[in-house]
């Protein structure tokens, strides 16, 4: 009885030793919070700024979201594959092509990984990329004016989840098919999936000055999972990495049959070489269906381009263009750390991570060591170009980032946790709990040869009961830790917006610096734009009818409309003349059948109104733009069909 | 006396005078730089967002151009001809005759400056949007301060002189300094 009372309490008292250890932050039983002075870490006070933005995509809400770090409060969602209500994208006239594609409007996306330009393999902050998974684009923000200026579809691909990740100097933006599709899209049956469905790996090129994008080449790859992808720096600069997995090519209960592989594969391809194959006449152009849709911020409308046709590139052609190195159990997030040595391949489904070494793969391509080959292209041995692997770190590793002092942190899905582990000896330095589930971490200045350290956060796919309860469904949760000290500190628990995906983030500075106040009017060169009360005027075409209008402190111009028919469709251009930062108007009608519209100084805006009732009906200024806002405010007169009111407008004076 | 007499002429280079109007929910103030021969935006588009502030209050628009951008600069090119000219050929009495004419001017366009801005702060829209009495009934004002700082209203209203009026007091303090420089060394050499 004694010898059990004593081991009892040696088991109590090594419990509770694990118990202190896991609260080592709770000296004398108080909240971590006050004991550590975590909340001065994270506090911004009021009107001080955060020192970096992060960049969260939205996921399924289709847009991305801007937040402060380490205070984790969102400054903007920024609309861009989904109609956005609020401020009237995708619902303006001017903005409806940017939602265009070879399928028609669609209203709705699915955000993925954002990234930002780079000059010389460091973040510059002009431009974000994001992209669409469901049907395939690519989007460009401009970290001016935070809008969404360029959207391009990427036809062949199907999932297009290993995007948008730029190369050193921004020269592509790469976006590769999660799902592989017959290529061209054909009438076939699904069980003959195998040797005849591809995976298309599309280089869209980035112009230097513009930004524009273009699809320079796609890639015709063999039918596997084309996951994750990030591209090469420094030494490596010019190759890309894919991981695949679903190896086995199957097509139905994927989550079963695309498991049997020991090994899926990590795709590199030599960009670089492909680039001057293609520059020398190289690969075929092939018929295609896809939008090229460009917002232009002189004229503030989209224009939505169909393009006929895709340069396509068999790898086979180009020797030395493709190789296959083996990586454990279906790798799903592919990275490289900031020298470009080291290629982490996270085998989702793995015990142990995998990392490649970039310099051993160079001398297995030099030395010809392959081990088979796969529709041609060659497989090299796994143990020849393994530069280590971190030994049984947790369960279900997703993704990797990088501190640039020579750490890797990987968030583990299974184990809910992120693991920091040492790049060259590979071993576990700390591990923190997330809370729960952790997809994707980011360390600003994540995807670049200069990572700025200091903070990383994680990015959760299940809340439960890390806030108040909001009924079955919740925003997501993120955590921010501090990572300038040897062991990793929770700071913060934010909400997201969403389901985010990955995330990119940078210092404030460059972004901050170039942020544009508003639209200069001298600039605006919208076609139905009006820039005094002069300009202002309604003009019928048929039955339609265009009502040239201006919005100023506190007034629309004109005000009072007449000689509007039933069946007729009106057209609401509407200019804010205001050129005083942060003093949008918002324009609604009685009865519109689409949403507000909310106008930035400088910035023109078209709303169709088809009324379908006689009577006098009120618009109004949606946003509480001044003191007299509740005054902003006018009438349009509908009358009968076959009516002969004439057509007046006028402001400050009654209409005759 | 030359130096003097060239001194103004920076008043065609830079700003005379600044207003500047601040309050909470302008982290940048609105500012207003008077030239010799212009009103000019201190932040781009400050006169078109101060119109509009003042248009509540039944405040006429800062005008584009005033007969004295004609007046001025002509003034100031005149005056400095004359001392240009007695630099060359006058007496050092005359560099005391041009001191006292530019202390003269320069009083007068102060002056000419107060009543546009009292006329600017008082000459109110009878349709004002928002109407303001003091305490004892009487119309509420906005003149700006002819110099120094004033509360209107939201607003805190600064009004100093700039590098230009520096250049315009040097070189009318310089003509007093010639006159006195002239005077001694005509006392220290007997003619």
């Amino acid at each position: 009885m004694k010898k059990i009372l004593t081991s009892t309490l040696a088991i109590v008292t090594v419990l509770a030793a694990f118990t202190s250890c896991n609260n080592s932050g709770n000296a004398n039983g108080k909240s971590g919070a006050l004991s550590s002075n975590v909340a001065e870490k994270v506090y911004v006070a009021p009107g001080e700024h955060d020192s970096h933005y992060a960049f969260i995509s939205g996921g399924y809400s289709g847009n991305l979201t801007v937040y402060g770090l380490p205070s984790g409060r969102m400054f903007k969602e920024i609309p861009v594959f989904s109609q956005f209500a609020t401020s009237g994208y995708g619902y303006s006239e001017e903005t409806k092509p940017m939602l265009n594609t070879s399928h028609g409007f669609i209203p709705w996306g699915d955000s993925h990984h954002p990234d930002i330009s780079q000059t010389k393999g460091e973040i510059d902050g002009r431009f974000i990329f994001i992209n669409e998974n469901n049907t395939p684009r690519i989007a460009k923000i401009d970290l001016k004016t935070f809008e969404t200026t360029e959207i391009i579809e990427v036809p062949n691909s199907a999932g297009n989840h290993s995007s948008s990740f730029v190369t050193e100097n921004t020269e592509y933006v790469v976006a590769g098919t999660r799902f592989s599709v017959p290529i061209p899209q054909r009438d076939m049956p699904i069980k003959d999936y195998k040797g005849n469905f591809q995976g298309a790996l599309s280089f869209i090129s980035v112009a230097p000055e513009t930004g524009n994008m273009d699809i320079k080449f796609q890639v015709l790859m063999p039918g596997f999972n084309y996951d994750l992808s990030h591209p090469g720096r420094g030494k490596s600069h010019g190759w890309f990495f894919f991981t695949t997995y679903n190896t086995e090519e199957a097509s139905t209960l994927l989550e079963v049959n695309a498991s049997q592989n020991d090994k899926d594969f990590i795709a590199a391809v030599n960009w670089k070489k492909i680039e001057e194959y293609v520059n020398n006449g190289g690969g075929k152009m092939m018929p295609a269906d896809y939008a090229h849709n460009v917002y232009d911020e002189h004229t503030h409308t989209a224009t939505s381009t169909m393009k006929k046709e895709v340069r396509v590139v068999n790898p086979t052609d180009v020797p030395g263009a493709v190789y296959f190195l083996p990586t454990p159990k279906s790798p799903h997030g592919c990275d490289v750390d900031p020298s470009g040595e080291y290629i982490v391949g996270n085998g989702k489904l793995s015990a142990n991570l995998t990392v490649h070494s970039f310099t051993k793969m160079l001398a297995a391509i030099e030395n010809k060591k392959f081990d088979g080959e796969a529709y041609g292209i060659p497989i090299l041995k796994f143990e020849d170009v393994l530069a280590g692997s971190v030994e049984q770190p947790g369960l279900g590793p997703l993704h990797t980032e990088f501190d640039g002092q020579g750490n890797a942190y990987t968030t583990f899905f299974i184990s809910s946790e992120v693991v920091k582990w040492k790049l060259g000896t590979w071993e576990v330095i700390d591990r923190k709990p997330t809370y729960y589930s952790v997809g994707h971490l980011t360390i600003p200045g994540g995807n670049s040869g200069k990572p700025q350290g200091k903070y990383m956060f994680a990015m959760n796919k299940i809340t439960k009961d890390r806030y108040l309860p909001t009924g079955p469904e919740m925003e997501h949760s993120a955590q921010l830790y501090d990572i300038s000290g040897e062991k990793m500190e929770l700071l913060l628990d934010f909400p997201t917006h969403g389901e985010p995906h990955y995330a990119a983030a940078m210092r404030a500075d460059l972004i901050k610096e170039r942020s544009q106040k508003i639209y200069n009017l001298e600039d605006n060169e919208h076609p139905y734009a009006a820039f005094n009360d002069a300009d202002t005027k309604v003009v019928r075409k048929g039955n339609e009818v265009h009502i040239y209008m201006t919005t100023i402190r506190s007034h629309f111009s004109p005000d009072n409309i007449e000689g509007i028919k039933v069946g007729d469709k009106v057209y609401f251009h509407v200019t804010n003349l205001e050129q005083d930062f942060d003093v949008p108007h918002g324009f609604a009608v009685l009865g519109q059948n689409t949403s507000e519209l909310l106008i930035m100084p400088g910035q023109t805006k078209t709303s169709i109104w088809e009324p379908t009732k006689v009577g006098v009906w009120p618009f109004y200024c949606t946003d509480f733009c001044s003191a007299l806002h509740q005054e902003m405010q006018g009438y349009i007169r509908v009358s009968a069909a076959n009516s002969s009111t004439p057509m007046k407008w006028s402001m400050g004076e009654d209409i005759e | 006396m030359l130096i003097a007499a060239i001194l103004p002429l920076g008043l065609f280079l830079f700003p005379l005078w600044k207003i500047t109007l601040e309050a909470p929910q302008y982290p940048t103030p609105l500012g207003m730089y008077i030239h010799i021969n212009d009103f000019a935006d201190v932040n781009p588009h400050d006169i078109k967002n101060i119109n509009l502030m003042n248009h509540y209050v039944g405040m006429q628009y800062i005008p584009d151009a005033i007969p004295e951008f004609k007046i001025f600069p002509a003034g100031i090119l005149i005056t400095s001809f004359i001392g240009l000219l007695i630099a060359w050929k006058g007496n050092y009495k005359w560099f005391l005759g041009w001191f006292i004419l530019m202390v003269v001017l320069s009083a007068a366009g102060m002056y000419d400056f107060y009543l546009w801005e009292h006329d600017y702060g008082h000459n109110l829209d009878p349709k004002a949007i928002m109407k303001f009495t003091n305490p004892d009934g009487t119309q509420m004002g906005f003149q700006p301060p002819l110099f120094g700082s004033r509360d209107i209203l939201n607003f805190r209203a600064h009004s100093y002189p700039q590098i230009g009026a520096l250049f315009l007091g040097l070189g009318i303090a310089g003509g007093l300094v010639a006159y006195w420089i002239g005077k001694k060394s005509k006392k220290l050499i007997p003619s």
